[in-house]
């Protein structure tokens, strides 16, 4: 396999580009894995690759029903951040965001992790006083993280909204300088490319109709292409995850909806950072190509369309112009939609189930993206030893038994509020 | 933009309404002090692709909660009917079940 | 490149001051930016984003993936315009972009040089630097690449154009006012059904238009479009672009209104969103010809063969003097005929070795000269198309032969046809393909709403598509009950031949070595090019949203409405597999790209959102108080003296209280009227606390959870009448909370006797606070309200000011206060008669921010502790919850981690020295490392005036055991250290003995 470099791309121009070899391969199944990935996104991908990597792993599969990172991998809006505030978040996305930090260098694929900062805009005292809590948890966990007032905020975003005739007027921001974004993309494809080298199989175009048992323990997974044999079978399959846990038998607390993402014509740069309104669910970017990326809130009922309502795109519209008027006359090239896993109280699931055999990794909601890294990792681990690792402790299946909530807008077991 | 025929005031624009998530799971009764019953009910759901019993508020028409079939996959509208109703066919079928 | 002297669809005697880059063009009344270019001798108009290769005019409409310019100058500067579709007025001005320092010599073009190294994936590949645990180095690259990629440049200014939105329903809608389209309108409203037909171009006609002046399709065109206007249940939209199919049958479309004026008329808008509702669809947006693929051709000079043809039949502009004709299909033969009729000289170079005695006979009497299985290899020529090299090709598109260069200035080209599917694909998914014509056409079924005619379903003559027009127009009406009598179908035209019979599917041309000579490129405005593809599937990336992603191609503006067949029958041929098995891109609205300005339409700025307002609110604002959001409301948040702080006055408005009286404005408050037999059993269950001992006459105050068990909600009911309940809310909570007691009554506890009912806005609410409050109001009320007549927790009804209000005996500040309920239409007249006697009292308004102050120094829960993961034990109000009955979360309340007795409970604390605590700060051991999560937080903090402290409300871990205790109160982010002793949350008067006298 090639390694990629500024010196490869030169060597191989000169042969007129004929050199390059497949980003992975495409092998025939064997009949029994160890483990066997469902899921080739982001997620999947990254747990098949720190499994072999960091776990020794010599015989993983990852199984896919369409083409990699074809799920919401491939559709979010790249944004990447670590300011949680509630314990079993906080640490986990720190940990996300320090393997971004070197995830190029560690995959030899440029995922184009792009720190530019982020700013969550506050709009009345009382959001100031929630986002300064959050900056201060951020800070106590050696994250980095800083309060704006309203003048600081105008003179490092000058072109948002500061008239007398905003709604919602802006009364600062808390700000990550660590958080940016990523090529989605490459994510995928550089933890494919780095997984197949370390012999992990890719099976492409295989969709999972269900399961291989053993007894009581799962043996496997039938797909549309035949059975596969496995020790141990891990989900990450986050929009899907209700479907795929039933053919388990398991009732999950995770509910699909539908979330919508918008972007613009390329124009030249206008917008050099992150920026989540704090009026409306609302947050926008620019990406290097120039499209500015804009998302928005959910379409509210449970949805496995991948396809957006109007009343959505006029709502997110709206919030971009209110934000920023000067986007008024700039035009929007294309929007669309992807299916989130959307829990009951917002956080994640990185766990055993009560299924022998069976891994979850699920209920990313929107935040799916950005803990790439780290749920791999921490899946890997979970996987490996059969007990979570400290960071993804707290992302279990029985916690609602428990009382333990990880509700980090405290708006209570209602999936589309998160 | 979904439209959805309310039983009382005819067919109206989703915009109109609010969702109130899946009409399948069942309150408990108010005596019953099962942890798991009332776990189900708060947290567990079916999330199906494909048809799905959903309760929907009318809160710009004429407050009625409404029980709807929606096809979550395609968004096709199927019967709409007040939950009052739902509810008291659920009722009916479950008194005749004892 | 010139205008001819006579034909077009064009008004010559109207001429229109247009330029391009300060250069003056040749406009008419009639002509789009791109005719007027090309009647100008215009070659390069633009530049690629990636290469910056010169760039001309290559469509004559929405496909246009080259001639993108910028429009207007100042506030209405609008980046990446397409001059194809942009129609000439009288002042446009105009210019290029993505270039630098000017268009005809762009440095940016260097990168060209680099395109074997520049070629797909390249930044997936390098960039990636040798240093670990940094992003750095890729930031640095970055800024650089970002300032090279994006194509024009928007600005910050903000827009002064005007934006409405309409919503119609209608019986059918047809999209698109070409031939189909027109037949499909005539159909439907002969029928009576009501039709809106919706054209994006100016002008009726579509395709027709670019048939010469005086062919029968005008006499067709006059006709149809006469009888359409005259029928009053039809509704014409020209520049209307319908760009969304979504559900419900609904379909967004803009009307460009102003679009082709200098600017907008007085009150008049610039674009109109239209929301439609349309029972039935007939989708006529007719098809797009495609590009071939050859070296270099993209150069200026390089056009659809289609395109040639408006230019010259639509706009009188002869594209081209010395013109190759290159093709794979019949279609293109009347183009060539035409162009020479024009006085051009043309080579027709088709990829067949066989054509039909008829294309044979149109060619040789136009003086075509005709090649035969033959190809162009290559465009030549600097800066724009000056030589085409012709070779000799196999069926694959092989040269078999010597390359023969000729002179050349346009290349017109036709590689078949791309019915324009989209709105149908964005509902209902997959098209199928249609093997004959080399194309995706929908799948369509009779139960679908959206029904496509005429070369949107690949119709194969133009008799085809006028029939199918009429058909899917007929069916739709009648499907909507509409019964009319369509009347005879309308008679068909010729118009030359279409692409699909004798169809050659070849699109690229190759040399001897099988490779393409020079660049060829396949996506023309982000240069991705055939050998990308080739790289692409190389390297794995085969499936189409890989190829597509990696190569960028189909991602520019155009959205691949050219590029996309082209790449796929690439793949499919390097795979060895049909077209249909490498897939197809998911086709997403909008169709072309919409301003955003339009969908917002006037719901911006201030109307962003609606506001909700006290009836008393003018008042507040007459008399100088400064408002603030809380949720949709505006209330207000203090009262400034001259030149006064808001810390200043909220200090001085909550010692007033104190010391005097204040009234301040609580109709925000939610209000639920809770009548019925079953008041008191539906209270008890939505409250923790207990109701059944409530008498009439009597306030209590009660606190609601969540299912889960958390705490939702907390506020006063009073009990009117024996069935008849006055709930209050807070005002955040005021939605959620009747919205879930509608839900109980509805469903589970339908068997209770209750209505619950939102009185929010029925009622305004004033409290009066502070030791003069009785004195007041009994001199206004004329009321009793001595202690013993109006204890607390008590409401009496009185006249005020002439006005029938009730009165609450109820406190949250810690003064002896009441409430007064008022109907809202007179609670202005009630406030302002309240005002007129304060002077006596010496009554004093007080804001938001005072009422926050004295609400911390009495320890009540607001919204920071309400923050909705707090429990009845962690805010203290374990002793409320009643354990004889059953409540909203009574059973998960009671879950482990809920009960942990380690949880942060409610505290005060008073800070110690001269700064006060920030909301938000963390709390933590007065010794030991300032790390983790702390033991709590400040939930709630103000200067108390009362105390002549900083106080503040937190929640602590073990918060009960540590009163006395000493905390840092540390806030990070303000960098700001302080100290706290922990002590109980009820600061001033905790006895209340204040609000009970």
């Amino acid at each position: 396999m090639s390694h990629y470099s500024a010196f490869s791309i030169f060597k191989q121009a000169m042969r007129g580009n004929r050199g390059w070899s497949r980003a992975w391969r495409d092998p025939e199944p064997k009949d029994n894995y160890d483990v066997l990935i469902v899921g080739g996104g982001g997620h999947g991908l990254a747990t098949a690759y720190y499994l072999a990597k960091e776990h020794g792993a010599k015989n993983v599969a990852v199984v896919e029903k369409g083409w990699l990172g074809g799920g919401n991998t491939g559709r979010n809006t790249t944004i990447v951040r670590s300011n949680y505030m509630m314990p079993g978040n906080t640490m986990f996305y720190e940990r996300s965001m320090k393997l971004w930090e070197d995830l190029s260098q560690d995959l030899n694929f440029n995922v184009m992790i792009s720190q530019r900062g982020q700013y969550n805009l506050c709009h009345s005292p009382g959001q100031m006083d929630a986002a300064r809590r959050r900056g201060n948890i951020m800070r106590a966990n050696g994250i980095d993280a800083d309060m704006f007032d309203r003048a600081e905020v105008q003179r490092r975003l000058p072109y948002l909204d500061y008239s007398a005739s905003a709604r919602f007027p802006i009364h600062g921001a808390l700000y990550q300088g660590r958080a940016g974004t990523a090529r989605h993309d490459a994510v995928a494809w550089g933890y494919a490319r780095a997984a197949d080298k370390h012999g992990v199989d890719i099976l492409q175009q295989r969709e999972v109709t269900g399961y291989l048992w053993d007894g009581g323990r799962i043996g496997g997974v039938q797909t549309s292409r035949g059975d596969i044999r496995a020790a141990k079978v891990a989900l990450c399959v986050a929009g899907h995850s209700g479907h795929l846990a039933q053919m388990a038998g398991l009732r999950l607390p995770i509910e699909t909806h539908s979330l919508q993402a918008f972007v613009t014509e390329p124009y030249k740069p206008l917008i050099d950072t992150v920026i989540s309104f704090g009026a409306a669910h609302f947050y926008i970017s620019q990406s290097d190509k120039g499209g500015l990326v804009l998302g928005g809130d959910l379409d509210m009922y449970n949805s496995y369309a991948q396809r957006g309502g109007l009343p959505i795109v006029e709502h997110t519209l709206s919030s971009a112009k209110a934000l920023m008027p000067a986007l008024s006359r700039l035009k929007l090239l294309r929007h669309w939609a992807g299916v989130m896993d959307m829990s009951m109280d917002g956080s994640p699931f990185i766990t055993k189930t009560p299924v022998d055999g069976l891994y979850l990794n699920g209920g990313w909601c929107y935040g799916g993206f950005k803990a790439t890294p780290a749920s791999g990792w921490c899946f890997a681990w979970t996987i490996a030893k059969d007990a979570p690792h400290p960071d993804n402790a707290e992302f279990r299946l029985d916690r609602f038994e428990r009382g333990y909530q990880i509700d980090e807008k405290g708006v209570g077991p209602h999936p589309n509020a998160h | 933009m979904i439209r959805i025929e309310c039983p009382v005031c005819g067919q109206r624009p989703e915009t109109e309404f609010t969702y109130g998530g899946d009409a399948t799971v069942r309150r408990p009764e108010m005596t019953n002090e099962d942890p798991q019953a009332w776990i189900e009910y708060v947290f567990m759901r079916g999330n199906p692709r494909g048809w799905h019993r959903e309760y929907w508020h009318h809160v710009q028409g004429c407050r009625q909660w409404i029980v709807l079939e929606r096809n979550t996959l395609s968004h096709e509208i199927g019967q709409a009917e007040l939950a009052r109703d739902a509810a008291r066919a659920w009722s009916r079928t479950s008194e005749a079940a004892e | 490149m010139k205008r001819l002297a006579s034909g077009g669809r064009i008004e010559r005697s109207e001429k229109l001051s247009v330029s391009f880059d300060g250069r003056r063009l040749p406009a008419v009344r009639g002509d789009t930016l791109a005719s007027a270019m090309l009647a100008g001798g215009l070659g390069t108009v633009a530049r690629s984003f990636k290469y910056h290769r010169p760039r001309g005019i290559y469509s004559a409409g929405v496909e246009e993936p080259g001639a993108l310019v910028h429009l207007r100058d100042g506030d209405r500067h609008e980046p990446n315009v397409r001059a194809t579709t942009t129609e000439a007025f009288d002042g446009l001005t105009s210019g290029s972009q993505n270039a630098w320092p000017s268009l005809r010599f762009d440095l940016g073009a260097v990168s060209g040089l680099a395109s074997p190294v520049l070629g797909a994936g390249f930044y997936y590949k390098t960039f990636i630097g040798p240093f670990r645990q940094t992003t750095r180095f890729w930031k640095w690259c970055e800024h650089f690449i970002r300032k090279a990629a994006g194509m024009g440049r928007g600005t910050y200014r903000s827009d002064p154009d005007a934006y409405e939105k309409r919503h119609r329903t209608v019986d059918v809608l047809v999209i698109g006012g070409g031939a189909a389209g027109l037949s499909a309108a005539l159909a439907a409203g002969r029928s009576g059904a009501q039709v809106l037909l919706v054209e994006q171009d100016f002008a009726l006609g579509g395709a027709l238009l670019s048939e010469p002046v005086g062919h029968a399709g005008d006499a067709w065109l006059d006709e149809s479009a006469a009888e359409l206007q005259g029928m009053e249940n039809v509704r014409i939209l020209t520049r209307t672009t319908a760009f969304g199919a979504y559900d419900g049958k609904t379909f967004g479309l803009i009307e460009r209104v102003s679009d082709h004026v200098k600017a907008p008329e007085a009150g008049a808008v610039r674009q109109r969103y239209w929301q439609v509702h349309a029972h039935r669809t007939v989708l006529a947006a007719g098809a797009i010809e495609r590009p071939m693929v050859f070296g270099g051709n993209d150069k200026p000079g390089v056009m659809l063969a289609s395109a040639a043809r408006s230019y010259l039949n639509r706009f009188a502009v002869l594209a081209g003097d010395r013109v190759i004709v290159a093709t794979n299909n019949d279609s293109a033969y009347v183009a060539a005929a035409e162009l020479a009729g024009a006085g051009a000289e043309v080579t027709l170079v088709d990829m067949r070795e066989r054509i039909g005695p008829e294309l044979d006979e149109l060619i040789n009497g136009a003086g075509v000269k005709l090649l035969l299985g033959h190809g162009v290899l290559e465009a030549k020529g600097w800066g724009r198309v000056r030589h085409a090299c012709i070779v000799p090709v196999d069926a694959a598109g092989r040269a078999i032969g010597q390359k023969t260069i000729v002179p050349a200035d346009l290349i017109a080209v036709s590689g078949g046809w791309t019915p324009a599917i989209h709105l149908w694909s964005q509902i209902f998914g997959k098209p199928v393909y249609d093997a004959g014509g080399a194309c995706f056409v929908p799948d369509a079924k009779p139960e679908q709403h959206i029904q496509t005619a005429g070369t949107a379903m690949a119709a194969a003559s133009m008799a085809d598509v006028i029939e199918q027009g009429f058909a899917r127009g007929s069916e739709a009406a009648s499907a909507t009950g509409a019964k009319g009598d369509c009347g005879p179908a309308p008679v068909g035209l010729d118009s030359g031949r279409f692409w699909q019979s004798d169809f050659r599917k070849t699109w690229a041309v190759f040399n001897l070595q099988g490779k393409t000579e020079g660049t060829a490129f396949v996506d023309m405005q982000h240069d991705v090019k055939l050998s990308d593809i080739d790289q692409a599937e190389r390297e794995g990336y085969v499936s189409v949203e890989h190829l597509k992603r990696y190569t960028t191609q189909g991602m520019a503006t155009d959205q691949g409405k050219l590029s996309n067949l082209n790449a796929l029958s690439r793949m499919a041929e390097l795979r060895g597999v049909q077209v249909p098995d490498v897939g197809t891109t998911t086709f997403r609205p909008p169709f072309t790209p919409t301003t955003i300005g339009a969908l917002v339409g006037h719901e911006h700025g201030r109307h962003f959102r609606p506001t909700r307002r006290s009836p008393i609110h003018d008042w507040h604002v007459e008399h100088g108080a400064e408002m603030t959001e809380s949720g949709a409301w505006l209330r207000p948040w203090y009262y400034p003296e001259a030149g006064e702080s808001l810390e200043a006055a909220y200090v001085r408005e909550a010692s007033h209280v104190r010391a005097h009286v204040g009234i301040v404005d609580v109709s925000t408050l939610g209000k639920i009227a809770v009548q019925g037999p079953d008041a008191a059993e539906f209270l008890n269950r939505v409250y923790v606390n207990g109701w059944k001992t409530l008498a009439v006459g009597r306030l209590r105050y009660g606190v609601m959870l969540r299912e889960d068990g958390f705490v939702l909600d907390d506020g006063v009911t009073a009990r009117l009448a024996a069935h008849d309940y006055f709930m209050s809310t807070t005002t955040a909570n005021a939605a959620k909370v009747l919205a879930m007691a509608e839900l109980m009554l509805q469903t589970a506890w339908a068997d209770l006797r209750v209505h619950v009912t939102s009185v929010t806005d029925q009622w305004g609410a004033i409290a009066v606070a502070g030791p003069n409050a009785r004195a007041l109001l009994s001199q206004v009320a004329g009321a009793d309200l001595s202690r013993e007549a109006l204890p607390n927790n008590h409401f009496t009804r009185a006249q005020l000011a002439g006005v029938p209000v009730r009165i609450h005996r109820m406190s949250y500040s810690g003064e002896l206060a009441y409430e007064i309920y008022v109907p809202s239409r007179q609670a202005r007249q009630v406030w302002e008669a309240l005002i007129a006697a304060g002077p006596e009292v010496n009554l004093r308004p007080y804001g938001t921010e005072a009422m926050g102050a004295l609400r911390i120094e009495k320890g009540h829960v607001a919204g920071p502790e309400l923050d909705g993961r707090t429990t009845l034990k962690d805010l203290g109000f374990e002793g409320l919850a009643s354990s004889k009955k059953p409540f909203v979360g009574s059973v998960l309340r009671k879950r482990d981690v809920l009960e942990d007795p380690d949880r942060p409970v409610l505290v005060g604390l008073e800070i110690e020295g001269m700064s006060g605590a920030k909301a938000g700060a963390l709390l933590f051991p007065a010794a030991g490392r300032t790390e983790g999560h702390g033991d709590g937080w400040v939930s709630s903090s103000t200067y108390s005036p009362a105390l002549d402290r900083h106080i503040a409300m937190g929640l602590l871990k073990n918060g009960a055991s540590r009163r006395g205790e000493t905390v840092r109160v540390v806030d990070f982010v303000g960098n700001e250290v302080l100290t706290a002793r922990v002590v109980a949350n009820h600061f001033f008067d905790p006895e209340g003995e204040r609000q009970n006298g």
